[in-house]
Parts: structure tokens; sequence; C-alpha cells
């Protein structure tokens, strides 16, 4: 047990190590320069002010020192927990603007990735046995789950935003409200969540649906059912036993899934304007903001590693043959 | 009487019609009898156990009937055919290697297995049985993947047969097997027999030396049809239809180098069983073949307890 985890934990580890690398020379490999940008922001036209703007900038990045050197510095400031100073926004900590922007993500993710996921696996294993559910079920999923999120949104947001009116198109909360803590404003922010919400849950439910009605039909035919039927045991043990085992895989869609959906949620949110994680990339990329993109991607990719921990410990709980596996040689 | 099949009748439903796997097959099992039923694939020996205690979806009961203890099995119909499931026909099925959940303490599985069919686990039972395959009782605390594939084989035959079945069918358990194992695996359903666990027993298989080993009593079966059926002596040392004769000339002896005698084997291959032709179906293979084998021969009892379906049988 402990080795397996070890290992584990181990591969997490290059894997963080190479994502921060990655992600710390793509914004710098990006065409453009940001500081020109800010400069052309700030509109200073007398040569001498400018030059010295960019002077201070440029060593307040630390733009100024050679690359290995920027790449170390990088290191360092990351387990001071620095992610360094936004250029969009630009006195605040980077740290402050992503921490602004999670909770909206989480709160949208989580729900929509979690309720698809069990939604999804109980109508496929109701498909599973009905004739009439399975008819109905599996075309409804396969255009659910061939439908590309955005799509989803713009016509959800079209529908019943534009035309039908009884939803908020854009944004996370209504702008004559200031956020704070009153039933006024959750509700408010409650019915700013639904849209996107429902764009990211339906699209995620059908394939759920399709994978645990397909993984039950074959639990169902598998040896073990096959036997448990001969030896005369009620369907109701035999469905017991195929749900919990075609559960398996999912789990691991599931964690495979987690890494797909920040991307998804990336353009719900920009199609709602939601305050999130998706909006802040496109602003930092628009807007060429190293410190911001750099301290988002950090934090997807701590989400996605940590994601897929969790699941390595579910998946050991739940299917013993993962760890007998760990122990090596069979006991 | 244990068991008693008259004239069964098992056909599969296919788009391009009716495949006749059981063509009116009749024969006796009494009790303490081990039955081996032996044939190529293809001969009805496996869709003969099936019928038996679970049908398939494929498969259609279309005509005869099966006794148990002068008992009808309603072997066409899944639901009535529950009760008898366990308490009265066990299976001890070709796939034991996979016939557990994987995900389940063995131990636990039995436990549920029983519950849901209304009866107490009886620990000191399934201890004592345990005992008698010779399978250590940790094994109720371990995933069927910790146990190596003799074991499995015995934990599965091992549950069949814990409700003390009346029939016990085996089909094809030892296919599988490397040949030691096969041994004990026979040994055991042999002991399951002696301790009267089982009062009777059909044991499929295609390999005739493992059946002599353990049956009482031999049938050979042949496209869906009853070839012969006699004691295991008498069928492996004077059997009378051709087929088992040639059956039995291509099996390998001990001591024989085969490089001087070539192993005979039979020449083309079984009848298809969508459309038969009429009247022996070994004829198209059979060396005695002649002019009346296109009527169908009669099941013939030659001797007490040797039956065969051949005109030629007295030659």
């Amino acid at each position: 047990m402990r080795r397996y985890f070890g290992r584990k934990l181990l591969v997490y580890a290059l894997t963080f190590a190479v994502a921060v690398t990655v992600n710390w020379m793509i914004p710098r490999f990006m065409p453009g320069d940001p500081v020109a940008s800010m400069l052309a922001r700030a509109n200073v036209s007398q040569p001498q002010a400018v030059e010295a703007m960019r002077t201070y900038y440029t060593n307040l990045f630390g733009l100024d020192e050679p690359l290995w050197r920027q790449y170390l510095n990088f290191w360092g400031a990351l387990f001071r927990g620095d992610f360094g100073t936004s250029i969009w926004v630009f006195p605040t900590p980077v740290s402050t603007v992503i921490m602004g922007a999670v909770p909206y993500t989480l709160g949208l993710m989580i729900p929509s990735v979690l309720l698809s996921y069990f939604v999804g696996n109980r109508i496929g294993a109701y498909a599973a046995r009905r004739k009439l559910l399975d008819n109905t079920v599996l075309p409804v999923g396969y255009v659910l789950t061939a439908t590309p999120y955005m799509w989803l949104a713009v016509l959800l947001a079209w529908g019943l935003g534009v035309v039908a009116g009884v939803f908020p198109v854009a944004g996370g909360y209504s702008f004559s409200i200031r956020p704070s803590l009153s039933a006024d404003f959750l509700l408010d922010l409650l019915h700013h969540w639904v849209l996107p919400f429902f764009s990211l849950f339906l699209v995620a439910l059908g394939g759920w649906a399709i994978g645990m009605r397909n993984m039950i039909i074959y639990e169902l035919e598998s040896d073990y059912s096959n036997y448990l039927s001969a030896l005369g045991a009620p369907q109701r043990l035999i469905r017991r036993y195929a749900f919990r085992n075609a559960m398996l895989p999912q789990i691991t869609g599931l964690a495979l899934q987690l890494g797909v959906l920040v991307a998804g949620a990336l353009v719900t949110e920009i199609v709602f304007a939601y305050p999130g994680l998706g909006s802040l990339i496109l602003k930092a990329i628009q807007n060429q903001d190293f410190f911001l993109l750099q301290g988002i991607f950090l934090f997807i990719v701590l989400g996605v590693l940590i994601a897929n921990f969790v699941i390595d410990i579910v998946y050991v709980l739940v299917d013993p043959r993962t760890r007998t596996g760990m122990a090596g040689a069979s006991a | 009487m244990s068991l008693r099949v008259t004239d069964l009748r098992v056909h599969y439903k296919t788009l391009k019609g009716d495949v006749r796997a059981l063509d009116g097959v009749s024969f006796d099992v009494g009790d303490g009898e081990i039955l081996g039923l032996a044939g190529e694939s293809g001969c009805g020996k496996t869709t003969l156990g099936k019928s038996l205690i679970r049908m398939d979806g494929r498969m259609r009961h279309v005509g005869g009937k099966v006794e148990l203890d002068g008992e009808e099995l309603p072997i066409g119909d899944d639901r009535r055919m529950n009760p008898f499931r366990f308490h009265k026909v066990s299976l001890v099925p070709q796939y034991s290697m996979s016939a557990m959940n994987p995900t389940r303490k063995i131990g636990r599985m039995v436990g549920e297995l029983l519950r849901s069919r209304g009866v107490a686990l009886d620990q000191a039972t399934l201890e004592s049985r345990l005992d008698l395959v010779g399978l250590p009782r940790e094994v109720l605390q371990r995933y069927p993947i910790e146990l190596s594939g003799g074991m499995k084989q015995r934990m599965v035959m091992v549950i069949s047969t814990l409700l003390d079945p009346s029939l016990l069918i085996a089909d094809e358990i030892t296919s599988a097997l490397d040949v030691s194992t096969q041994k004990s695996v026979a040994t055991a359903l042999a002991g399951f027999r002696e301790s009267g666990v089982v009062k009777s027993m059909v044991f499929i298989t295609h390999d005739l030396s493992l059946t002599y080993q353990i049956a009482d009593t031999i049938m050979v079966m042949y496209a869906g049809k009853l070839a012969e059926k006699a004691p295991a002596k008498t069928m492996v040392e004077a059997p009378r239809h051709p087929y088992t004769k040639l059956l039995i000339d291509s099996l390998p002896e001990v001591g024989v180098r085969h490089t001087e005698r070539r192993l005979a084997g039979i020449a083309g291959s079984p009848p298809s069983l969508l459309d038969p032709p009429a009247g022996c179906r070994f004829r198209d293979r059979c060396p005695l073949a002649f002019d009346r084998c296109a009527q169908e021969p009669p099941p013939v009892e030659v001797e007490p307890g040797h039956v065969v379906a051949c005109w030629k049988a007295d030659a």
C-alpha cells in the first residue's frame, strides 16, 4: 500500500514539475510584449517617461534577468505562495484575482460533474433493464453527448434567456447588486447559475448514461451473472453486483472527465460571461498577462492532479483487484 | 430413478430457422449414478446440460419432458424453474474461473447468495465442504482473484452443492485445467457423490478418458441424438456404435509411439443441425453405412444398460 501510493505521488510530483515548466515557458515564448502594451495603455507621450516606466516595469516583473534566473525565481516564488502581480489589473496580486474567480468555477463545476455523474449512471442502469427506456434514453443520450458545450450553452441562453426571459443570460450576479451574504444576493447568484450549470450538466449526462447502460449490459452477460442466474438468485442481487462492477470503469471515466471539463467550463463561462476561471483565462490572454495566465494554469493543473489522486484512493477502496495488485505477488 | 429424460427436443432460434441441437434424446440416471456425457463439439451435450437447469434466451423447449425424483421439471419456463435451481438441480459451470463476483469476498458472496434464496448460511456445513475438497477456510476471506484456477474451480463446486442438490450438472469443468488438477477435480466430484452430498451427476466432457475414470455410465451423443449409452467399462472395451468405436480409436494410448502408428481420426464433420438429413446422422462418415441407414435407427437395448442407435449394433 505504501509503495503504491509512494509511486503514485512520485508520478504526480513529476507531472507537476513538467506542468510548471511548460506553464512558465508558454507565456514567455508567446508573441507580444506585455510591458509595451501596458505602456501603450498608460498613454504617456514623453519618451523619457516611457523609458523610465519601461525600466521600472521590466525590473518589477523580473523580466530584465536572464531566462534561467527567471525560471528559478519562478519556482522560488511558487513555494512562497507568490504567483506574482497581475498585469491586467495591475497592482493586485495574481492569487487575489484567482481566488475571486475560483468560487464561481468550482460552484459551477463540482455540482455539474458530480450530479451528471450520479444521475447519468442511474439513468443508464435503468435503461439497461427496460426496453422502452432504452429506446428513448439511448438516442437522447447520443444527441446530448455529441452536442458541443458552447452550442448547448448558446441554445439555452437564447431559448430560456432571450426568448422566454426566465433566466439572465450573462454575469455571475446582477450589476445592480453588490456581493454580500444577503438572501437577495444568494438568490440572484443562484438565478445566474442555473443556465451555465444546465449546459454543462446536460452534455455530460448523456455520456454517462450511455456508458453505464453499456457497462451494465456487459456485466449482466458476464459469467458471474450467468452463474448466479443458474443458481436461481433473484435479479435484484445480480443487478446489485452488476451495478457495482459497472461503476468501476465509470470512476476512471470521471477522473478523465475532470480534466476535460475544465476546458468545457472555459467556453461555457465565456458564453455566459460568468466570472470564473474560464473568463479570467480569456482576459489574461487578451491582455498578455503572463502572471495571471500562469497562476490560473497552475491552479487548474493542481486541481486535476488532486482530483486524480482522490480518484486513485477511491479506486483502491472500491476495487479489491487494485489492492491485490499493490501487494505484489498474490498472497 | 433420479433423473428421467424422455424424448427431449430443444431447438435454437436463429434467423435461418431452428437449429435442432437436441432432437429427441431419452435416458435415465439412477440414484447415486454418475453419467458421463461425451461427444465432439456441437453434438448437443452442453445444450442438454443447460436444458436441465437454465436455458439461455435463444433456446426453445420444443418437446419431451424431464423428471427429477418423480417430479416434472418445467424446463421451458424460467420463472417456474427457479425454485428447483440450486435446491434440486445445480450446476458447476464451464467458466468456473470467472463464475464468482470479482469484487466480493467469497464468504460474503456465498452468504448473500444463500440469503437471497431464503436459506440461512450454515457455517459448519460450509466449512466441512471446504475440508472435503481440500480448501483452507481462509478462502472465505479472500477475493476470487486471490485463488488459483484449481482453487476457484473447487470453490465453485462447494458453492453449487451447498444445498445438497439431487442432480449436479458438471459442464466441461476440466477443460481449462492442467492434467494433474483435472484429476483432483474429478476426485472431488466423485467425493461429493460418495459422501451423499449430491445424489446423481451428469458429467459433460469431450474427454472420454477422464469420463472413464469417474463415470459409472457413459453416454455418447452425435449431432443432437443419442448414439450409445453403456456402463463405462463396456463403453471403452466393447463399444457397439461405429462412431463410438472410431472415437475410442482416436484416443492416444500410453506407451504407443505415434511416430510408428499414426493416430486415427474420424474423417469429415458432423452434419448441420439447421436442416439435418433424414436417417442416421453419422451415415456420411460411417465406414459401415449401407442402404438401411437412410432410415433412422432407433435406440435399442442390446444388453441390460447398453443402448445403441445403429442398425449394425449386433455386428
